[in-house]
């Protein structure tokens, strides 16, 4: 499996001018719309086989609102999302299942995004399921699988998610995203609410997955600090519009826009001497 | 030499559990003076929030067993009578959270729940006076157009507005130490850089002592005097801001600096990381507890170091690890940085 598959071809993922307004009503009996919330306001980029793009932006900034209308949970206003060349956006739910296959979300919060009634072999196989892929032995098998592959162990089939930890449970929400192969993961704040130490956990271990199986991933976050460690390109969103795009580094090292000057500047530098320094600058 | 604000000393904190005691906190020590901000760091479990709350009286449960002993300003607060803690809680002890969206009521209005927690303290404080005062809390913290949104529910207030107004709730009746739970793990990294600001800034305009209770060595980095490091219930290391960044001795200090994600340094292939997870309080290893997940460890880490000072010329910078302080300088760099090993392949079968 090629890591970088750009044989010529239609791009993984390309969002042209995805719109997702939301309508402000009021009234009592008849319901008039007063005004809209453009959340997500004309938002094109493109993701290549086996890249990382990463997407940065403040809570509001429309990021996560672009990932669902982009995987079609929520319906766009208008616009156009092409997989692999073909368009999806406006595609039935029935229609929509089987690529349900090739693209998988994680979701940001391990606490809420695990069912508590249900033990973790269930969890994680439940994809297969539902997509007839496997049943019986052979299910179990293969979540145990992935169970070691993403740093758990089989024995952890029959538990139930409250015996775990954040990072762990975040280990089980990659473990399900992962079972049926997808080509592109959706990765919304998978890391913002762990302790930074099993951050570089899990961002190391996505990293590692994405060797191994040739994943796509759109990491979504508001740490820029995470997010250039993870990502090929980024881009930086901003009420509901793309600001700006460019490899890591460019955003990173030479950022044109005001936001991601901002946004840069917001990173708490993890060194008393500089932050001194530039608290002392700032003060002036 | 005056006596400091707040003393904690053999702080210890079990709980009664189905399957035994849990020993939260195992003994912690220091003191707190006028103006300083103490930081306490360590990963989910290490005990840094059942330490602060402890401090405030909010573990005391019918299953919790506190020892040691906590003065603020001469006075034993573990052995106060609760009366005694809710006149002292928000008067001269304050405390902020982690979540600001479930820290307020939501069916009342902001202003009125600060009114409401001036009266309880002061009855003869009018209800126009108190909301004079709120206006003038909203206005400290930095809360435009204070006045109007004094009259504003909480959910009319964004994650950054709310965490602004609980520091305005906690100021209100002027305490001498202000306990900081993870102030900004739920807010972006802009908005927690302003409110490190103002923390900052209270600090320096009114003489405030403040323990900030966090993971993120980045956030300390900013606001912090000295720093304590927890891990297991105890104190693995003590010191200066400095002395901790510039010259950690224990390596889970060393694995803690080194997981920060720097925007002030080339990336890394591969970040840094403390491989496993904290030991589950109820069944902790044989001597030191960091021990299964140190690369380091040798024959005697079976038993526990006590928190010494190891460094001849600095006598408060203390820790709990034996190897000696050549040995640590050599070993915690890690490709050119301070970390606790090259990063490696992890949970490949």
């Amino acid at each position: 499996m090629s890591a970088t598959g750009t044989e010529g071809g239609p791009p993984l993922l390309e969002v042209t001018d995805l719109v997702k307004h939301f309508p402000i009503k009021r009234g009592i009996l008849i319901d008039r719309e007063v005004d809209q919330v453009r959340a997500v306001d004309g938002v094109s980029f493109r993701i290549e086989r086996g890249e990382t793009l990463g997407l940065v932006g403040e809570s509001g900034s429309g990021k996560s609102t672009a990932c669902r209308a982009v995987l079609q949970l929520i319906k766009p206003t208008s616009g156009s999302v092409k997989f692999e060349g073909r368009e999806i956006a406006g595609l039935k739910r029935r229609q929509m299942r089987p690529l349900r296959r090739e693209m998988q979300m994680i979701f940001q919060d391990p606490y809420a995004s695990l069912n508590p009634r249900k033990r973790i072999g269930q969890i994680v196989g439940d994809p297969l399921k539902r997509q007839s892929v496997a049943s019986g032995s052979e299910l179990r098998r293969q979540v145990q699988e992935l169970l070691e592959r993403v740093g758990l162990s089989s024995e952890h089939y029959n538990r139930f998610p409250h015996e775990f930890s954040g990072g762990q449970r975040q280990r089980i929400g990659i473990a399900r995203a992962l079972a049926l192969k997808p080509k592109l993961v959706i990765c919304d704040e998978p890391v913002s609410a762990l302790d930074v130490s099993i951050q570089a956990q899990i961002v190391n271990l996505l990293d590692d997955l994405q060797d191994e199986f040739g994943l796509a991933y759109l990491f979504v976050a508001h740490d820029i600090g995470v997010v250039r460690h993870i990502s090929d390109r980024i881009a930086v969103m901003n009420e509901g519009k793309i600001v700006e795009q460019g490899t890591a580094d460019q955003v990173c090292e030479t950022p044109k826009d005001d936001y991601t000057k901002k946004l840069l500047a917001a990173v708490p530098i993890p060194d008393p001497r500089e932050s001194r320094e530039r608290r002392a600058s700032s003060v002036q | 030499m005056s006596a400091p604000l707040l003393s904690v000393k053999g702080l210890r904190v079990g709980f009664a559990t189905e399957e035994g005691v849990l020993q939260a906190v195992d003994g912690v020590n220091f003191d707190l003076w006028p103006g300083e901000v103490v930081a306490i760091v360590g990963e989910s479990g290490s005990g840094k929030s059942v330490t602060a709350q402890t401090i405030i009286g909010l573990t005391r449960a019918n299953n919790a067993r506190i020892e040691g002993s906590v003065k603020l300003g001469g006075e034993e607060l573990t052995s106060a009578e609760d009366a005694q803690m809710r006149q002292l809680r928000g008067e001269r002890v304050a405390m902020i959270f982690q979540d600001p969206m479930t820290s307020f009521n939501p069916v009342y209005r902001l202003g009125d729940q600060i009114v409401e927690a001036i009266r309880a303290h002061r009855p003869d404080t009018s209800k126009k006076q108190g909301r004079e005062r709120a206006v003038e809390l909203f206005e400290a913290v930095g809360i435009p157009d204070a006045a109007r949104r004094v009259d504003d529910y909480p959910h009319e207030f964004s994650g950054g507005m709310r965490q602004r107004a609980m520091i305005a709730m906690a100021l209100a009746l002027e305490p001498e130490v202000l306990i900081a739970d993870e102030p900004t793990t739920a807010l972006d990294v802009t908005i927690q850089a302003q409110i490190l600001g103002l923390i900052e800034q209270l600090n320096r305009e009114h003489n405030l002592a403040t323990i900030l209770i966090t993971h993120d060595l980045g956030v300390v980095a900013e606001v912090a005097d000295r720093v304590l490091v927890m891990y297991a219930g105890k104190v693995v290391e003590e010191g200066t801001l400095d002395e901790i960044f510039y010259d950690p001795q224990h390596p889970y200090t060393w694995g803690l600096l080194g997981s920060l994600t720097r925007l002030d340094r080339p990336r890394p292939h591969r970040l840094p990381q403390i491989a496993g997870s904290p030991p589950s309080l109820l069944d902790l290893p044989e001597g030191c507890p960091f021990r299964p997940r140190c690369p380091h460890e040798f024959s005697k880490c079976s038993q526990y170091p006590g928190l010494e000072a190891r460094l001849a010329d600095s006598p408060e910078h203390r820790d709990r690890c034996w190897l000696t302080p050549e040995e640590k300088r050599e070993k915690r760099m890690v490709e050119g940085q301070i970390g606790l090993e090259a990063p490696r392949e992890v949970g490949r079968t």
